[in-house]
């Protein structure tokens, strides 16, 4: 599975990254599934669900939210309607407009590809919730909390903190893919995967995690990540390592 | 300088460790990252950022800092305040924004780590 892959509702990401462009690219990448996270929001999750169904890719509902902080954390949910929920709490924590010229585009389209709407609020700036009350709010929509690209010197839990704090509830960290092993890094035993935060389509599948779970869902990876019910990772890399 | 005596020159709002004011203040760093406070903040310095996360009283402590001053009026959290009530690290609250606050403690003679670095 590649657990964080963007749309072109994302300002930074290609504006070929549209819904079958997505799943048949993850495919052809050998995934079983792909996680849907743009940058806080969620408008084009549902339309890469729908594409997933026709080409038989399982697509996990999430979003890569910015805390207050300016960390970036993987929120993923059981269901489409849960990540709705957690979308409208963002949006009104949210604040700003974008400015395409600037940021980039923000474009909401149908599962063919087709623009249906520009998003208008700047998804590329943070909300104003702090990142203990951020992991709460995950789960308490009974999501799964990840720290992004924790190896990252920007806009990661490592850079923006110094170190994860101990208190917080966190059900895993992602590695980039360009990130080194994993002891080189302060991850205080948190479960590791690794995505490939693809902003361009061959960057999907350039990193992956494989678990040991009986379906693609959010119930599973989490008890995955918790090592239960004999769930568990089997590994996680670059493709290129 | 006293922080005791930065805090009354510059309005400065306690938060956390009133008590805990009558330290040296040997030298100003800023930075809202806190891996890079812990890689070039110095013992005994006044550190000043936006960031209101308890980890700060952590990285102040760390550092063996002589306090935080957050600016623009932002409010430790309440674990933030708490934390640095229990390890005695100062926190202060300005109204100002960085860049005058910074240019007010630099006035009242409070150097940063090169000081040296405008006769170069």
């Amino acid at each position: 599975m590649d657990l964080h892959v963007h749309t072109c509702l994302s300002p930074c990401a290609d504006l070929s990254m549209v819904p079958r462009t997505i799943v048949g690219r993850a495919k052809q990448a050998g995934l079983n599934a792909v996680g849907i996270c743009d940058h806080n929001a969620a408008a084009n999750v549902q339309a890469v669900c729908e594409a997933g169904r026709e080409a038989g890719i399982a697509v996990i509902a999430g979003m890569e939210v910015t805390t207050a902080e300016e960390i970036h954390l993987l929120a993923l949910f059981e269901s489409e309607k849960k990540l709705l929920k957690f979308a409208d709490l963002v949006r009104n924590h949210l604040s700003g407009s974008n400015d395409p010229e600037l940021f980039g585009d923000q474009i909401v389209v149908g599962k063919n590809g087709d623009p249906t709407a520009l998003e208008e609020s700047l998804l590329i700036g943070a909300t104003d919730l702090g990142v203990n009350r951020m992991v709460k709010e995950i789960h308490q929509l009974e999501g799964l909390a990840i720290a992004s690209h924790v190896d990252r010197q920007t806009f990661s839990i490592l850079s923006q903190l110094g170190f994860i704090p101990a208190e917080l509830d966190l059900d895993g960290v992602e590695l980039s893919q360009r990130a080194g092993p994993e002891e080189h890094y302060e991850l205080r035993g948190l479960p590791v995967v690794r995505c490939s935060d693809a902003h361009f389509p061959e960057e999907i599948g350039s990193a992956f995690t494989t678990f040991f779970i009986e379906e693609a869902s959010v119930a599973e990876i989490g008890m995955a990540l918790a090592a239960r019910e004999g769930r568990k990772i089997l590994k996680c890399r670059a493709r290129d390592s | 300088m006293h922080l005791s005596e930065i805090a009354q020159i510059l309005a400065l709002e306690i938060r956390s460790a009133a008590k805990h004011l009558d330290t040296d203040v040997l030298g100003g760093y800023a930075s809202d990252l806190m891996s890079d406070v812990m890689a070039n903040a110095e013992e005994g310095y006044l550190w000043v950022t936006l960031q209101t996360h308890a980890n700060i009283v952590a990285v102040a402590a760390m550092k063996e800092l002589a306090g935080i001053i957050l600016i623009n009026g932002r409010e430790p959290e309440k674990e933030t305040a708490e934390k640095a009530e229990e390890k005695n690290i100062p926190i202060l609250v300005s109204r100002l924004p960085a860049f005058e606050l910074i240019g007010r403690l630099y006035e009242l003679g409070i150097p940063g780590l090169r000081a040296d670095a405008e006769e170069s």
